[in-house]
């Protein structure tokens, strides 16, 4: 028996991307089993009119379904008390065109959440805006960032207690990045945190204790970089954002640094690439891990924690487990950030370990890459064993589902690029699927026991979240357009549905004004892996997308763009 | 001869019967290159091409970060961008109309006349380059510093700049003036360009040695693209870059921008290349 979550919330609701508090992504439902799971039909479907990469989650709350779409982030409310489920309400946030412009990775958005009756939305050109959950009706907007320094935002906003969460995007451009906490009431800034910088804006103070001496001492975001990089220095907070409301901390973690090349930021870039915990109320920095200290591969430490109490060393431990796009799943003690165990879920060539003493990857200094120098087979490639897409966690089966890619790349010569009006050079990057030949994989982990239980080979990439219920089903996509229910247990194919686009959403399932259980998933291919398609990039053009399109030249033959919301019930 | 004043003749025809704009792709705020005024560099040739094609220019406005081409040109905004590397993968590039080179930036007072990566003065000195930060790729003179070991006394700009301000890349150079950096590392249109608007007098030099190490360009050739297959006017930008050569040349020059082809202000240095290209 695995350990239990922290606040269950036992209600048929979905009020947030990552369901609950611990980011399990696992609902107490049960009436679609492993039986009857064969059964589903589509009940109801919706365009969204939007092409790009549908990266939300269905947010179901009070009988409702609010879907968020990317850019220009339209809500829809969906009144899911009538047949067809029609649209109750829209609200257009008139975000700025010139967001488009801005965003690194296709102009995704990962979910609205629901508290209070209230939506809480993050628009790409940095608003974050609170509706009426009834009537669509905006109660207050608050501008947190600027596009002209390069920031956007694409995160999904997390509420606790009376502060709204929320994260920058854009460390590519030289954005410095932050975590910031919103009244919910008024949308009046309480709190920010920087991921760089002097301790007071970074908020590290007394109440800092990092478990590892390379966290320690003073004005770190400023020391463990070349004079003044840290203003420029990256450390965005797109991804996801946990609690324990035990402990009152917030979990997230902070993306690769930027904008220079490796060489060109001697140090460890802090607080990059790593996770700090926080109390919610104020801010204040209880512990910070990083996962890779001076990144050399755009491996962005924002993937979600999950949190649990595990069986540990003949304890109970409270635990974080992380999927991190270094390629290591990581135990993590939430209580003070000590490493307690990790393990490669994926191929590792581009370090070799994690040391437990100091927490920090060992180097494998033969595939370091340096401008000129051709470096083969480094994995995981830039974007992790698993990039944005979130896990899920059954406390039954005490297993972590897990979307994996499985990439690796070569930096091969140079190549010379232009933007701004400015030519630029640098190493040429190509993607491909590694060892094995299948470029995705859905695992099913032991946390506990350090090591993949099953798992099921993809062709493309898992680019899709992943929803868990206490029926032992397991749901996820894939990118050529099948949504998949597995058994949790054996990861034994119980069903599959085509949809018309690619998934690259979050699987979501929720108890119907009905009674019934119902599973919802937005399709609609894009985002970074399907840049190629929602982009229509060329597949002779094997560098762009950042090399990730020629691992995918086969993509827009297996799917066309479109957003569009699939919910299935059974019969 | 006779062939090539053909063919010139029949493309005018068939631009004049069809009077259609010619359409163009272009950043609303990036001087020296475009902005929605119309007063980059890039606007005038554009006027000029129109002119020549019996047509006006009709601008989709779009600013040029990553995924520039993928929403403008290959969205079929707009079939002509008008400055590009030669031999871009994403865009079909014309013979190129001018090749121009990173430069270093200082004050004319300081008299430190610096001409390459490998001058000792750079150990010291405080210095600007412009950063890209598109994940391993950046402005070749920030490669050939970090090559060299110069990393500790090198400052970052955002080639993006403010885009609140209306000439966002020309702090780097401002900072130069100002005194705040030493010496700057700089895309010569742009640097060139706002050079000329300072205060001060600033020498405007290009990098050397033009290939750094084995393989890291420092000099480019700018061409115009257009869609692949777009043949007919592809071959229209091509005739147009060949025969408005003398009023291309004297619009550049307007501009200050350095050239290492032809130099019309006879500043300009050296080394015509004869292979075209950066891959």
């Amino acid at each position: 028996m695995a350990g239990t979550n922290p606040a269950p919330d036992n209600s048929g609701d979905w009020v947030r991307p990552a369901r609950d508090y611990s980011s399990t992504r696992f609902s107490p439902l049960d009436q679609i089993n492993t039986d009857n799971v064969k059964q589903l039909v589509v009940k109801t479907t919706f365009s969204t009119g939007v092409l790009h990469g549908h990266e939300a989650a269905p947010i179901v709350a009070n009988n409702t379904m609010y879907v968020v779409t990317p850019y220009p982030n339209l809500v829809y409310a969906l009144d899911l008390s009538k047949d067809g489920a029609p649209v109750k309400w829209k609200y257009e946030p008139k975000t700025l065109a010139a967001a488009q412009g801005v965003a690194c990775c296709d102009v995704v958005n990962r979910g609205v959440s629901y508290a209070d009756g209230t939506i809480f939305l993050n628009t790409l050109d940095n608003r974050t805006i609170a509706l009426d959950a009834a009537t669509g009706k905006e109660k207050w907007g608050s501008k947190l960032g600027d596009l002209n320094k390069g920031e956007t935002i694409t995160m999904a906003p997390l509420v606790v207690k009376d502060k709204v969460l929320v994260g920058n995007s854009g460390g590519e451009m030289g954005v410095r990045g932050w975590l910031t906490a919103l009244d919910a009431r008024s949308g009046n800034i309480a709190w920010r945190a920087y991921s760089t910088g002097p301790d007071k804006e970074v908020l590290i103070g007394p109440r800092f204790k990092p478990f590892y001496a390379s966290d320690r001492g003073t004005d770190l975001g400023i020391h463990t970089w070349p004079a003044d990089a840290w203003r420029i220095g990256g450390g965005t907070v797109w991804g996801w954002i946990s609690y324990d409301p035990q402990l009152n901390l917030v979990y997230y973690g902070t993306s690769n640094p930027g904008p220079w090349n490796h060489e060109q930021r001697p140090g460890d870039n802090k607080w990059t690439a790593g996770v700090f915990a926080r109390d919610v109320d104020t801010g204040e920095a209880a512990w910070f891990y990083q996962m890779s200290p001076h990144d050399l591969w755009d491996y962005d430490g924002v993937n979600e924690q999950v949190l649990a109490d595990l069986p540990i060393g003949g304890g109970t431990r409270k635990v974080m487990m992380r999927a991190d796009r270094n390629g290591y799943l990581y135990v993590i003690d939430r209580t003070t950030g000590e490493v307690v165990s990790a393990d490669p879920y994926v191929p590792v060539t581009s370090t070799k370990g994690i040391d437990p003493k100091s927490g920090r990857p060992i180097e494998n200094e033969s595939v370091h890459p340096s401008l000129g120098q051709v470096v083969r087979n480094v994995c995981p490639a830039s974007p992790g064993g698993k990039d944005w897409q979130p896990t899920a966690y059954s406390t039954r089966t005490g297993l972590l589902y897990i979307p994996a890619n499985n990439l690796c790349m070569d930096f091969e010569g140079v190549e010379a690029n232009y933007i701004a009006g400015t030519p630029f050079v640098g190493a040429n990057v190509r993607m491909y699927a590694g060892p094995g030949g299948n470029r995705g994989e859905f695992i099913a982990w032991d946390p506990v026991g350090r090591k993949k239980v099953w798992s099921i080979k993809e062709s493309f990439p898992v680019w899709s979240g992943v929803a868990v219920t206490a029926s032992d089903v397991a749901f996820y996509g894939t990118m050529d357009g099948w949504f998949k229910a597995v058994n949790a247990k054996t990861g034994e194919e119980l069903w599959k549905s085509k949809v018309g686009s690619g998934i690259v959403g979050q699987p979501v399932t929720y108890r119907g004004p009905d009674g019934k259980q119902y599973v919802a998933i937005l399709a609609g291919v894009g985002g970074w892996s399907g840049a190629i398609v929602a982009g229509g990039l060329d597949p002779r053009d094997a560098t762009a997308a950042l090399g990730f399109v020629n691992a995918m030249p086969d993509l827009p033959q297996a799917t066309t763009s479109g957003g569009m919301l699939y919910i299935f019930g059974l019969p | 001869m006779s062939f090539v004043s053909f063919v010139v003749l029949g493309l005018g025809v068939f631009a004049a019967s069809g009077r259609e704009p010619l359409r163009v792709c272009a950043d609303p705020n990036n001087l020296p290159f475009t902005n929605s005024k119309g007063e980059g560099f890039e606007n005038r040739i554009a006027a000029l091409l129109a002119r020549d094609l019996g047509s006006r220019v009709e601008y989709t406005w779009f600013a040029q970060r990553r995924g520039f081409l993928r929403n403008t040109l290959s969205a079929q905004k707009c079939d002509v961008v008008m400055g590009l590397p030669v031999d871009t993968d994403a865009a079909w590039t014309t013979k190129p109309y001018y090749r121009s080179t990173y430069v270093f930036v200082t004050r004319r007072s300081r008299n430190l006349h610096i001409r390459s990566y490998d001058d000792p003065q750079l150990r010291r000195l405080r210095i600007g380059v412009e950063l890209v930060g598109d994940d391993g790729a950046n402005t070749p003179p920030a490669h050939a510093l970090s090559r060299r070991g110069i990393v500790s006394n090198v400052v970052g700009y955002s080639v993006y700049g403010d885009y609140r301000t209306n000439s966002p890349p020309s702090a780097i150079i401002a900072a130069v003036a100002r005194g705040d950096i030493d010496v700057a590392a700089a895309w010569g249109p742009m640097a060139g360009y706002f050079a000329a608007r300072q205060p001060v007098a600033l020498d405007v030099v290009p990098v050397g040695p033009q290939v750094d190490g084995r393989f890291l360009p420092q000099t480019f050739s700018i061409a115009m693209a257009t869609r692949r297959r777009d043949n007919i006017r592809h071959q229209q930008l091509d005739w147009f870059i060949e025969r408005r050569r003398h009023d291309i040349d004297a619009v550049l020059a307007e501009y200050h921008v350095p050239r290492l082809d032809r130099g019309p202000t006879g500043s300009a240095p050296q080394a015509q290349q004869t292979r075209e290209g950066t891959r």
